[in-house]
């Protein structure tokens, strides 16, 4: 649309020196020639691992890195990742779902709850409230990690789902967007009417603010779903039982006990392949109702 | 409508209780046991070994003596100065050069190079360095491990930085290219009336109004690089280059965990949060200056 609109003010600017040739339909090749290779680049590296799960371990150090082998190895490697240590590879598939579901639900309802409040009411302490919060961005969560794993061995509650899940339920920058979401889209007019009509506080917030702030609401769980499953460091501390590792520990755990012995590569490569596709797929499925401008928005205001 | 504008409500009180709750149990509560933790040390007690019945005394600044005389937890700040003066620009250029090619007039497979440039953001960041990991080492290396060494004492800071690069890139670049869509295209079409070029566009009319923007995305990518830790972790298993102390947060948790020595740990940890802190602020402040200068 744009080139269309545009296509006689870049011929007048080609005709006045510009540097530009060709009219609206030509290709522009610069920039799709770096995009390609910007692509490529972080394409790269899948690629490479879905073929290389199709190759039995000698075929992966003989045969030529991009070309795939057609010899059941696909298979052979699918069976032997599942029945590892008693099928301990789905075990960690559900945990890592039960952190990541559980943890980002309960995320999204504490920091939509506590963006709710501070954008659309004013009370005592509310400004400074608001002010301790942002300037928790700044602290890395992740190095609370082993303040957090000392407490709570402190007290007792290490080696749990609840160790994983719980601190990681307050974001700051979750608890940002949605307050400064609520500010802009909940109009005061209407939860005005619904006053005038005599809901109360609770419904307004349940059936009218709620409603309004979907799509920041969709964005923080996505934004903590990611950030939950892909969360590394505070399982490593939490958790010392195999049997509660999400998928990141138990492949680390694998590619451990593997190191040593390229024997078992391609068990590690086929299990990396198999944590890559199903968020992959939600990921690409789900890109369309994320709202990565709220994320940017967040600067301008 | 000056009617009762305010009734008396306790919901913003009850909405917020939970975050309140979790924020001071899980946040300041650990961060506040930390800075405890760092002025304690361990006492020895009786028996053959002195461990029986050990007692906690207060150690002064004994940790933070220990950590700032340490050579090695200067060397493992530096290992991370590197990756991160490698890794940070990195990402920043390469993410508004990518999403100013995205909004590029007649560039083509636009739709299919965002998306795979996307993709490594839902790869894990363990994943991603088992992933590149394969990709480094000699005997699977589809791009010339043989001939290359990626663990090489100078190379192996650019091997971790490019994965964690590989991780990010595709965030920053829908962020930058979000806002500058954001951007009145008008200016854009009046500056292309003047005679500028594409170029001349991009460089001298967008990238200046993006400013705040790449503010916020070097700020993250700094928080990002201060925590390095999931990449050399994962790497270390495959590589001598690699060690148990290569980077901050590693040395923290080796101390903690390995050499059970909470109390060090817990100093080193607290100094880390100084410094990303004060590196945080430092980069804002910096930043916004040249954003102002380059306003004029």
């Amino acid at each position: 649309m744009t080139a269309a609109t545009t296509g006689t003010a870049s011929r007048a600017a080609a005709g006045s020196g510009g540097t530009r040739p060709g009219g609206p339909h030509r290709t522009n090749w610069i920039p799709t020639i770096i995009l390609l290779v910007g692509a490529v680049y972080c394409v790269l590296p899948v690629v490479w691992i879905v073929i290389a799960s199709t190759k039995t371990n000698s075929e992966l150090f003989s045969s030529a890195p991009f070309a795939p082998s057609f010899h059941g190895g696909f298979f052979s490697n699918l069976r032997a990742l599942f029945a590892y240590d008693h099928g301990i590879f789905t075990r960690w598939a559900v945990n890592s779902v039960i952190y990541a579901v559980g943890g980002a639900t309960l995320s999204t309802i504490v920091c939509g709850c506590a963006g709710y409040a501070l954008g659309k009411y004013r009370f005592y302490g509310s400004v400074w409230l608001f002010r301790v919060i942002v300037a928790a961005v700044l602290l890395p969560q992740i190095m609370l990690a082993i303040p957090q794993f000392l407490l709570l061995a402190k007290l007792g509650m290490t080696n749990n789902y609840a160790a994983v899940i719980l601190p990681q339920l307050v974001s700051p920058f979750a608890i940002y967007l949605c307050k400064v979401y609520a500010e802009s889209s909940v109009s005061d007019q209407v939860l005005e009417a619904a006053r005038v009509d005599g809901a109360s506080e609770w419904r307004s917030f349940l059936s009218i603010g709620a409603r309004l702030m979907t799509p920041a609401l969709v964005t923080v769980f996505l934004l903590q779903f990611i950030g939950i499953w892909n969360n590394f460091l505070l399982p490593f501390v939490m958790l010392n039982r195999d049997n509660l590792f999400p998928l990141t520990e138990g492949l680390y755990g694998l590619l451990i006990i593997t190191g040593g012995q390229a024997a078992q590569y391609t068990i590690v490569i086929v299990g990396v392949l198999v944590s890559i596709v199903p968020l992959a797929a939600v990921f690409l499925l789900l890109q369309r109702y994320w709202r990565v401008d709220l994320v940017s928005g967040g600067v301008k205001a | 409508m000056k009617v009762r504008r305010r009734r008396h409500t306790l919901l913003p009180q009850a909405l917020l209780l939970p975050a309140v709750a979790l924020f001071l149990l899980f946040t300041v509560a650990p961060g506040g046991y930390a800075i405890y933790l760092s002025f304690m040390k361990q006492k020895a007690g009786g028996g053959l070994f002195g461990t029986d019945n050990p007692t906690t005394v207060f150690a002064g600044l004994e940790n933070y003596r220990a950590a700032f005389g340490d050579a090695e937890f200067w060397h493992s700040i530096g290992r991370m100065l590197l990756v991160a003066v490698v890794g940070v620009p990195a990402t920043i250029i390469l993410s508004t050069t990518f999403a100013l090619c995205l909004d590029a007039k007649r560039a083509r497979l636009v739709g299919f190079s965002r998306l795979a440039i996307f993709l490594p953001y839902a790869v894990p960041g363990v994943v991603a360095t088992l992933l590149w990991g394969f990709m480094y080492l000699p005997a699977t290396s589809p791009i010339g491990g043989n001939t290359v060494n990626y663990f090489g004492s100078h190379m192996v800071f650019f091997s971790v930085a490019n994965v964690a690069v590989w991780g990010v890139l595709g965030f920053n670049m829908v962020v930058i290219y979000t806002s500058l869509r954001g951007l009145p295209r008008e200016l854009f079409q009046a500056a292309e009336l003047d005679g500028a070029s594409e170029l001349q566009i991009a460089l001298r009319v967008k990238l200046p109004m993006l400013a705040p923007t790449l503010t916020l995305v070097t700020v993250f990518s700094l928080i990002g690089a201060l925590q390095l830790f999931n990449e050399p972790t994962t790497l270390k298993p495959v590589t001598n280059a690699i060690s148990s102390t290569w980077v901050p947060l590693m040395r923290v948790y080796t101390d903690a965990f390995v050499d059970n020595d909470i109390y060090r740990g817990a100093a080193a940890s607290f100094l880390l949060i100084v410094l990303t802190v004060a590196a945080t602020v430092a980069a804002n402040t910096v930043l916004r200056l040249v954003a102002r200068r380059s306003e004029r």
